[in-house]
Parts: C-alpha cells; structure tokens; sequence
C-alpha cells in the first residue's frame, strides 16, 4: 500500500523555500509579479476597507438607537451611509472574492505558475490602490452625501460635496476589476493542464470566469457612466438634467445595466467557493456538476437583462416594468438549482463541521433567504410598496453579506492554510461562525419587519413606531461586528501560534492541495497530476505526514466513463 | 403575547382598495417561500447529523447526479414564480389603471416638504382627500427626484422633475396617516414627512380626529381669508400652515434651515452682499424670489411660492410674521 502512496512534498524541502520567503523587502513586495502575493495584498487592503466600512455601518446603527437626532446630525449621517455603501460595494465586495483569493488560488488550481498576465494583475492591484485613494480623499475633504448610487439630479445639481473625486474613484476601480476579469478569461481559457478539460474544472474556477465575464462586459457601462455624471456636473452638458433637456432616468438605466449584473459579480465567485467547501467537506462529489457549471453561467447572461427590476416605481413605461419582472424571475431559477444541488451533495456524505463549512452552512441559509426575499421584490405589486424601504435593505444584505462576505470568509478559513501554512483554532473559528450568523439575523431579520410596515430606507429620523426594531437591528450589528473581529483574530493568532499546515489538511482533491502549504515561488516542483477534481477519494489521510495523499492507484486521468454522460 | 405577534405583524393596516391584494400576494409569496425554506434547513439540519463524519470511514457510494430529479427542480420553481409573476403583474396593473372619474390633486414635491394644490385653489402641505372616491395626484418636483409613498394605501411613485407621474387610490376609511418620501432627496430627506388626511363625505361620518367632511375643508382652504371675516393676522397663520413654512422657519426666535419669523421685522439684515430692510418687500420678495437676496449665514434652500400663494395670502402672511415680533 504505502509504495503506491506518493507524498505530495516533503515538508523540510518546502518550509525552506515558499513565495513568502522567496525573497524579502518592501521592494519585493510592492513590484512582485507573484499572483499569491499580489492576492495577498489584495486581502489586506479589501479586508482594511472592510473593517472602515463596517466602522461606519456601526455609527450608523448607534445613531439608531434612537428616532431623535442623535450623536451625529443629518449631514453626517447622510455621508456615513453614501461611503459605508460605496466602500463596502467598490473597496470591498467587488474586489475581494476575485482579487484574494480568485488572485490567490485561481492558478494554483490550474497547476499553473502564475495568471497569464502577471504585469497586468499587479496594474489592476495598483489601480484598486489609487481608486481607494480618491474615495479617501473624497471623504477627507467634502465627504459625499449621494448615497452609492450617485442618482441625478441631485449628483449633477444639488450635493455640494465632491462626486467628482468619488466618481473618478469608481472609475479607476472599475478598470481594475476589467483587468482582473480579462485575466482570468485568458488564464482559463488558455493554461489549463492537460487533461482538464472545461468540465473536470472546479467550480469556483467556472464562477470566477462566469464572473469574469461579467467583470468585462458590464463594467465599461459604469465606466462610461461615471465620466457622463461628472462631465454633466462640472459643464452641465444637459445628458441627465431635465432643464437642460436630458433625463434623469436615463442615468438610472446607465447605472442598474451595470450594477445589476454587478450584484452578479458579488455572489457568483461566493457561490463557487460555497461549492467547493461544501464537497469538500462532506467527502462527496459535487452533486449536478454540469447543472452548477451552467447555472453560473446562466446567471451572468441572464444577469443583464433585469436591471429594470431597480426602476419599478420610476415611471418607466408600464410594458416594460411588467417585461422586467417577468425577466426577473427567471434569474431566479438557476439560483435555486444551486441551493437543491449543495444540498443533495451533503445527503449521504461524511460530513464534518469544520469552520469554513460551519460558515458554508450559514451561507445556505442565509443565502435562501435572500434569494426568497428578492420574490416578494420582483413581483409588481408588493415591490410597489417595499421598494425604497428597509425590506430592500435587509434583501440585499441577507445576499450581500449573508451571502458573499460569508462565502468569503468561509473560503478565507478554508485556504489560509494553504496561503499562510498555519493551521487555525478550530474551536474559536466555529464560535466566530456561530456568533456572525447568529448576530446577522438579529441584525437584518428586524428590518424586513420594519420594511413591510413601511420605514423608507436612508432615513435619519424616524417615526417612533420603528424603535423596537432599529434596537434590535443595532444590538445585533454589534453582536456581528463582534464575530468577525473574532474571526480575524482568530486567523492572525494563527499566524504566531498556529500548528503548521500540512499540504492538504482537508482531503480535497483540487490540485492547490498538491501542493506545500504555503506553496513554493513557483506553486510546483512537479506537474501536478490532473484527476476528477471531485474525486475525494482519490486522496486518503496519512498520518506520517498529518496529511491528505493522492494515493497511486488512481488513474491520472478518469475514465471518460465515469463522467457524467449527458451534455 | 398580544404585543408580541403585533410586533412581528408585517404590515400597516389596510386603507386603500388595493391593500388587502397587495397582501395576499405577499403572504401568498410568504407561506411558499416559508414551505421550501423549512424543507431546505430542515434537510440540511437533517444531513449534519445523520451523515456526520465517522473518522476511518468513507461515505457510502452515491450518485452524482441524477438528470430526472434535478430537472424537476429547476421546473417546479420555474412554475412557481410564473404564477407569483402572474399575480404581481395583474395587480401592478390594477394599481396603474384609474377609473375614468376620479378627484384630481396636483402635486408638487420639493426639497423637504410637499404641496398639494385642489381645483378650487386650495393649497395645503398634508393631503387631504374624500373618503370612497378614486383619487389621481399628477405629480411633479420641482428640483431632485422625489417618492410618494403611503404604506396604509401600499402606494408609491417617483417624482420626477421635468415631467408629471401619477398616482391613485381609493380611500377606504376616514382617519390620519403618515406619507413619507422615500427617494433620498439630501439633507433633510427623513424630515420630508407629512399626512394623508382621509376626510368624511357627508356629517354624519365625522369623527374626533377628522371632524370635517372633505367639502368643508375645502372650503375653508380655498380661502383662508374666510371672506374677510377673520382677522388677518390670523388668516396668515393658516396660511402659513398651509404651505408647510414652519417645516423650516421656527415663530419662537430660534434658528432652522432658515431664518426664525420672529424677531427680525423692522430691522436691516445681514445678506450674502451687503444688507437688506426685513419690511413688507423683503417678505414678498423672498416669498416669490427666495433666492434674490439670501441672508447671511443661510443656505438658498427655499423654493420659490411664486404661482401657488395669492397676493391677498402674501398680505395676510406678513400681517401675521408682524404680529408675532
Ligand atoms: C433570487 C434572486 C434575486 C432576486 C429575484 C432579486 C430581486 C431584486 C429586486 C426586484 C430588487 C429591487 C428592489 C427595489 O429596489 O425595489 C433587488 C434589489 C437589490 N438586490 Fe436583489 N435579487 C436577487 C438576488 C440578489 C443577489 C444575489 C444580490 C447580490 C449579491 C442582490 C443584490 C441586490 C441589491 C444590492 C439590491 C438593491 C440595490 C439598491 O437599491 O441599493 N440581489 N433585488
Ligand atoms: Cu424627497
């Protein structure tokens, strides 16, 4: 048995030499071509806009305790809400999924030694760099009461702060996800090793190219978009202001034809991380794999015909209101197949409840949620009423943040090993996932209640009738605030205490596995040998090692029969 | 437990023809998503402990798909929202789709406050509305986009500027309710709140809170000046009233988004550039012309009343700012 068994690397080789020793000084980081360490800086700066993002969400909810003017006055809320919303859309959610880990993992899952364009990955690093530096000036200088959204007329004519500075921030941005999007497609489309074929690829590797796809064909829009907002605020070219001709809806159909699909680019690559922990473990194959390869690609295409679904109390035109919501539900679908699929990969499993599947687990249901929240939201006439209120804002969180910053995190927990080679407390790590998912109904659950009863969201004031629930919502915020600065505890003690990482310390079979934790400058010594990335049991626990093993008797490359047999 | 299930209670209560379908939709999409929710967390409740990991021990073997049952549940959703869509849609167009009668109101929003203007040439800053009638606003604003919303009527609408949109209802029961804007509008946007006033067709449905019939009202908005037989001074207060004036401008001396009534008549005022007498055509102007002569210390925030205050009103409310100093 053990003569068929080959250890995936010797330790005492790899500790001596990984891409974090490799070489050493500022320099060497800041003009590394290294996509880990490019997806490592990537992580300290989307996690440092995190963490100032959920600074200000917290003064947000303080202010709340009460319906009277509180701590801070209209103005300043208003500015906490337009950059908590703006940091956490463009700084962090956008950026973080792709640039850390997809940067991180995206080649070593490839077998491959880098992206295909590595200049380029350190350019879109330093474009998000100088994007976050606009948006910071932004907020030193006038600050910027827009709301993310940026909507005419008020952007052009009335806000006296700076959107100029905050849009050519966006803009910047973008560009930076565009080159990340470019080169993922191209990595993808052209390094993969032999015998992965499109359908022996994982899956987060189909999400982050659906995403990709994206990332290029929607984001020019918002680039287009932004330059149109700030020509017509500083020269008043009459595009969106109704005085001079233009109209300020058309900016609202700019606008959603991006930031729709863009919602897209936040919880697709979460969904394929949720895939890859929830195979992982509970040591089975994913379930339906082609049906989650063709649901991520559904979703991006369908993904681009809904944005209507934003404008429903506009005054569009009542026939093509009526053709949204129609569109609209059928982006729900694939959807849905996810859900049923991830379940159906746990029935019958070995399941175990490690941190990044406790984390795995809260996304599913929290997920759920917000997927049969957005229900209620495409149907006509109930969205007539909950449109502009906290129901939305409770939606989009249980999917933006129930949703992708959990998958992330979960995913953050399930690769750190293999990015850091630490091993962190088990024990700890699930309490921060119990108390983050706990925390998070309490914060968001309330605000359905509320938004049904009728609170208008971005509001400082507000009726007393509301109270109960905005305490709630602001304890639980809190609570929630609490569990993830656990969470990055947790990892970064890791860091000075951890156990050292085995290579594969879970038993995927992915081929990032097969390589040292952390793996060396160039990710392989050796050609990784490509398998059916879902063959758990193609990888078995040795214990000399402390390790998960490919073990010799299995084909490199499966059996064509043993693939699914229908397209 | 009484307060208990009112809190958790999803809605405002029912007080426009189409609120109780609005509802039923909802709970409708409520009762459904709450069945495949409970199945879906149960299942995976479920599969965590029955399946958990036995160290040594490998899963049994198990399909990895399975054509039939996973195009059963792409299908079956797929025609569980076409219904949800169907509902929706039919009553979005029910709500869209006034009676060919119906008692007009013009609406115009600004930033923070709204007015709403009757055929007679009432003016006032809370709707107000006959109880049982199909009601239609034709809306406009006068500077950002605003949103009408009344929850108790499940009713909402962007307003625009540079075009009308509309809006109706039916009222079904006399009484007072709260109407909020709800596209962010700046500064003050949660401060652009007002009422829906439902009032009486005829005597004998009066009540406490609404103690007029909508005709008498109307009346009495239509000439604040009641012909004359009240004194100015108190005429201008009602006025006033009507225009919302006070949502920015305080009678006790203290400072708002403008400047208090009281205390500056009759003396020279510091302006942007220069100074300016605080008499009758200061008042007049800045009521018409609010942005001609900003005071110092002041943003130009104040729309312009130019077209919807009569002169005699304009009269009456600088009788009344005199004899409050
Ligand atoms: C089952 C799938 C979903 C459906 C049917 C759905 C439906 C909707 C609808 C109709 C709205 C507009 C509500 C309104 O403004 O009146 C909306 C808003 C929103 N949704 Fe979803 N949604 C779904 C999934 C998602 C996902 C996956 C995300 C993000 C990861 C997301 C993020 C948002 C955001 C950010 C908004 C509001 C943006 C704003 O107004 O600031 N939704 N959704
Ligand atoms: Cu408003």
């Amino acid at each position: 048995m053990t003569s068929h068994v080959m250890p995936a690397h010797s330790d005492s080789h790899s500790s001596a030499d990984n891409y974090l020793t490799a070489s050493k000084g500022f320099l060497s980081w800041a003009l590394t071509l290294d996509h880990k360490r490019i997806g490592l800086m990537y992580l300290i700066g989307t996690m440092t806009a995190m963490f100032i993002g959920g600074f200000l969400a917290l003064l947000l909810r303080a202010e709340h305790l009460s319906g009277a003017p509180g701590f801070v006055n209209h103005d300043t809320y208003n500015q906490l809400f337009t950059l908590h919303g703006a940091i956490m859309v463009f700084l962090f959610i956008i950026p973080s999924i792709p640039g850390a880990l997809g940067n991180f993992i995206l080649p070593v899952m490839l077998g491959a030694k880098d992206v295909a364009f590595p200049r380029m990955n350190l350019c879109s690093f330093y474009l998000w760099v100088f994007g976050a530096i606009f948006f910071v000036g932004a907020l030193l200088t006038t600050g910027l009461d827009t709301g993310w959204t940026f909507y005419t007329p008020y952007s052009t004519n009335t806000s006296q702060t700076n959107v100029v500075l905050a849009t050519l921030g966006a803009f910047i941005l973008g560009f930076s996800s565009i080159f990340t999007g470019l080169n993922f497609i191209v990595t993808i489309h052209t390094m993969r090793p032999p015998g992965m074929t499109w359908f022996r690829m994982p899956l987060f590797l189909w999400s982050l190219y659906a995403t990709a796809i994206i990332q290029v064909l929607a984001t020019p829009v918002l680039g287009i978009t932004l330059l149109l907002l700030a020509a017509e605020r500083m020269f008043g070219l009459g595009i969106f202001d109704p005085k001079l001709g233009g109209d300020p809806v058309l900016y609202q159909h700019f606008f959603w034809f991006y930031s729709h699909p863009a919602v897209y680019i936040m919880i697709l690559p979460g969904m394929g991380i949720i895939s890859e922990l929830i195979s992982t473990f509970s040591r089975k194959a994913i379930f339906g794999y082609r049906f989650i390869a063709f649901s991520s690609m559904a979703i991006a295409l369908l993904g681009f015909l809904v944005w209507g679904h934003h404008m429903f109390a506009s005054g569009q035109s009542e026939m093509i209101t009526i053709v949204f919501s129609a569109l609209t539900f059928s982006v729900s679908i694939p959807s849905a197949i996810k859900v049923f699929n991830w379940l159906a990969t746990m029935y019958k499993g070995s399941i175990v409840l490690a941190t990044p599947m406790c984390y795995a687990l809260s996304f599913l249901f929290l997920f759920t949620i917000g997927g049969l929240t957005g229900l209620f939201l495409g149907a006509l006439a109930t969205d007539i009423h909950l449109h502009d209120t906290y129901f939305v804002v409770a939606h989009f969180h249980y999917v933006m943040m129930g949703g992708t910053l959990v998958a992330f995190v979960g995913g953050l927990f399930y690769w750190w090993p293999k990015m850091t080679g630490k091993m962190y407390n088990e024990f700890w790590g699930q309490i921060s996932a119990l108390i983050v998912f706990v925390a998070f109904n309490l914060t968001f659950f309330p605000q359905f209640v509320m938004g049904s009863r009728g609170m208008p969201r971005r509001y400082y004031n507000y009726l007393p009738e509301f109270q109960v629930y905005h305490v709630l919502s602001t304890i639980g915020a809190f609570l929630l605030g609490f569990g993830l600065l656990l969470a990055a505890v947790v990892l970064i003690v890791s860091l000075f205490k951890g156990r050292k990482a085995p290579a594969n310390p879970w038993g995927a079979a992915t081929l990032e596995w097969q390589c040292s934790s952390p793996p060396p400058l160039a990710n392989f010594e050796k050609t990784p040998t490509v398998g059916n990335p879902y063959d758990m049991q193609s990888v078995v626990w040795d214990p000399d090692t402390e390790s998960f093993v490919r073990r010799g008797d299995v084909p490199i490359v499966p059996d064509e029969t043993e693939q699914p047999a229908h397209a | 437990m009484e307060t208990f299930r009112n809190l958790l209670d999803p809605f405002p209560s029912q007080q426009s023809t189409f609120a109780a379908n609005v509802d039923a939709i909802y709970y409708f999409i409520f009762w459904l998503s709450t069945f495949f929710f409970v199945i879906i967390v149960a299942m995976m409740c479920y599969f965590v402990v029955k399946y958990r990991r036995v160290e040594g021990q490998e899963p049994e073997k198990s399909p990895s798909h399975n054509t039939p049952l996973e195009v059963t549940w792409s299908v079956v959703p797929g025609i569980l929202v076409l219904g949800i869509f169907w509902w929706g849609f039919t009553g979005y167009v029910d709500m869209r789709s006034p009676p060919a009668e119906t008692y007009d109101i013009n609406v115009t929003a600004q930033m923070w406050s709204w007015q709403f203007k009757y055929g007679t040439g009432a003016v006032d800053a809370e709707l107000h509305v006959p109880v049982g009638t199909p009601v239609r606003l034709i809306m406009q604003s006068k500077d950002v986009i605003h949103s009408l919303f009344v929850p108790v009527f499940r009713v909402k609408q962007d307003v625009v500027p540079g075009r009308y949109s509309g809006l109706w209802f039916e009222a079904k029961e006399v009484g007072k309710f709260e109407l909020f804007c709800t596209e962010y509008c700046g500064q003050k946007h949660s401060d652009m709140i007002t009422k829906v006033v439902v009032h009486a067709t005829d005597e004998a449905n009066v009540t406490d809170e609404v103690p007029q019939t909508f005709d008498k009202w109307l009346e009495v908005a239509s000439d604040p000046l009641e012909g004359g037989r009240i004194p100015l001074e108190q005429a201008g207060e009602k006025v006033i009233g009507m225009f919302g004036c006070l949502q920015c401008h305080s009678i006790d001396g203290s400072n708002k988004v403008g400047p208090s009534f009281k205390g500056h008549f009759g003396q020279q005022v510091q302006t942007r550039d220069g100074s300016v007498l605080m008499d009758e055509n200061y008042i007049r102007e800045s009521i018409l012309e609010p942005n001609a002569k900003i005071r110092q210390g002041y943003d130009p925030k104040m729309p312009s009343f130019k077209g919807s205050m009569k002169d005699e009103w304009i009269d009456a409310v600088i009788a009344y700012i005199k004899s409050i100093q």
